[in-house]
């Protein structure tokens, strides 16, 4: 059997047991009433003295915040459920590479993350309304805002690997997420700059998913931006494998 | 069809499987015996690409299993034990997803339900079934895929009496064209079904015949159980003491009303029945019951694998 079409068929189970559990529609609810409700509430969208009307500093301040969350809590169950209930077992025996199993889990998470972005659609729309958005800004905003949620699934993907318990899992993706975040923020910028010097600060600051995150919401479209999600997509779904395997062995 | 050759298996400085080998041939049922942590599941889970061995060799109807593991897993259905299944599919989804992945289409599944008796819950979720019901559906999705070779670790544990009795007569049924190999604590259950038994106990084969052979090799193989009267009891006893092929006597003196019990023989195959029915021409005794005992698996299974515990203390 072909290698996509045994990731297709792990794709639609997985994706339908996302949202037989419900937990699909509860984060794309989530996301979109929050990731709306901070828009208007917090960053006063409709004040006549905001910058203009990109939503760079208004709707694409948020999912970065809010994926670090949500991700992990669509991600947590992909091996944790199966180490749990043992249906690894079955997964695995049955005559295809592991890796297709872990392809098409990710993509259905990756799937649930990507309806719940588009969701969020029609406040495109209302911008597009009452003035007119940089329509660059708001495709790279779209961009970055997915390429983050990837990495978040894909980093939540490897954790759930490690764990059988899926409240584990949940919250060391959550607090992974968190510390990729945290690098590039200025204080722990500075932080390392002091201890460590400039140089290696900023080695450890590139590691910062949100500065990357960051660049590409402005528009920095870059092969370094992309390759950089690339990567660490490819090396977490990579470690989930070598996870799987050693846990057997 | 199945050929494992010096297969071992250790976790850390643990040895779960020590340097078994043993092949299975088409038609044969194989049933697997031992203690729990025997390495039982261990085994059936290394022939199923589950766990990679330590070392040794498994090669499955030519297809070596850690190299060429697609080909070998096309080739077998496993029942893991405790029958894990996605609880939020229904059982007829639950059975196209695994025959989706198999390559297999509508008519395999409704084979499938057909053969395990699922009809009834064909559209229950998972969750909801009884456990009888779920053994069933995780055994249905073993035999999607007709496969050649079945391993079932433990498929009756935790069914009732009429469940097991169908899972037996089903792996009986079905065993004719394929190579079984399951594993089991119940014994009478190896009787039933299997063709061929093989005991492992601490990581090892201890013992591997067909069950009449393996009940041969118990201490009370061959034994004759007795009655006789027309003397007095404790005479009757020392009279079958003095047999040449007795071994020892055991049983009841009942006084006046004569002897029941049983002569162990002192080699197996000796005519011990026929030299009891010449003391008994002789002196005249009332011969009411000789039968000659077969052996018990049972015996055999404890005899094998408590000998083995104690010499390893």
């Amino acid at each position: 059997m072909s290698a996509p079409r045994n990731i297709w068929i792990i794709f639609k189970r997985e994706l339908k047991a996302q949202f037989n559990s419900m937990l699909a529609y509860v984060f794309i609810v989530i996301f979109v009433v929050l990731a709306m409700a901070l828009t208007f509430w917090f960053r006063n969208f409709f004040d006549p003295g905001a910058q203009d009307a990109s939503l760079e500093f208004t709707f694409f301040l948020w999912p970065a915040w809010l994926l670090m969350f949500l991700a992990p809590a669509v991600g947590m169950r992909l091996w944790s459920e199966e180490h749990r209930t043992g249906t690894v077992e079955l997964l695995l025996t049955m005559p295809m590479a592991p890796w297709q199993a872990i392809v098409g889990k990710f993509l259905a998470g990756l799937a649930v993350i990507t309806i719940a972005i588009i969701c969020s659609f029609p406040i495109v729309i209302t911008v597009s309304y009452l003035g007119d958005p940089d329509n660059g800004k708001v495709i790279g905003g779209y961009l970055a805002t997915f390429l983050y949620g990837a990495a978040c699934l894909a980093i939540t993907c490897s954790v759930s690997a490690f764990t059988r318990s899926v409240v584990a899992c949940l919250i060391i993706s959550v607090t992974i997420c968190f510390l990729m975040l945290l690098l590039a923020v200025p204080p722990v910028q500075d932080y390392f700059t002091d201890i460590l010097g400039g140089k290696l600060s900023d080695a450890i600051s590139s590691l910062s998913m949100f500065s990357h995150y960051n660049d590409i919401k402005r528009g920095v479209v870059t092969l370094p931006n992309i390759a950089f999600f690339a990567s660490l997509i490819g090396f977490c779904l990579f470690l989930t494998s070598i996870v799987i395997k050693t846990k057997r062995s | 069809m199945i050929e494992v050759e010096h297969l071992t298996k250790r976790f850390g400085h643990n040895t779960a499987v020590d340097n078994i080998s043993f092949t299975v041939k088409k038609g044969e049922v194989l049933g697997f015996l031992g203690p729990n942590g025997a390495g039982k599941s261990t085994t059936m889970r290394m022939i199923t690409g589950y766990i990679p061995p330590t070392d040794g060799k498994i090669s499955v109807d030519g297809a070596d299993v850690v190299n060429a593991p697609i080909v070998a897993k096309a080739k077998i259905g496993y029942l893991p034990e405790a029958a894990p299944l996605y609880a939020d599919m229904t059982v007829v989804a639950f059975l196209r997803f695994m025959a989706e992945l198999r390559g297999k289409g509508e008519e395999d599944v409704e084979r499938a339900l057909d053969t395990c008796f699922l009809d009834p819950v064909r559209n229950q979720n998972i969750d909801t079934l009884s456990k009888g019901y779920r053994h069933r559906t995780c055994l249905a999705q073993s035999i999607l895929h007709d496969p050649d070779i079945l391993i079932l670790d433990e498929p009756t544990d935790g069914l009732d009496p009429n469940q097991k009795q169908e899972v037996r007569s089903l792996i009986k049924r079905m065993g004719e064209g394929k190579v079984i190999i399951f594993s089991t604590h119940i014994l009478e259950e190896v009787e039933a079904a299997c063709t061929r038994a093989i005991i492992i106990d601490q990581g090892r084969v201890v013992a591997d015949g067909t069950p009449d052979e393996l009940k041969a090799r118990s201490r009370g193989a061959g034994a004759v159980a007795v009655r006789i009267t027309g003397m007095a009891g404790s005479g009757i006893r020392s009279e079958l003491a003095g047999l040449s092929g007795a071994a020892d006597v055991l049983g009841d003196d009942k006084g006046e009303n004569g002897f029941i019990g049983k002569v162990l023989p002192a080699k197996s195959g000796d005519s011990l029945s026929k030299e009891i029915f010449e003391l008994c021409k002789q002196k005249q005794l009332v011969l009411e019951e000789l039968h000659v005992e077969p052996g018990r698996l049972d015996d055999v299974f404890r005899e094998i694998t408590v000998a083995d515990t104690s010499l390893s203390e």
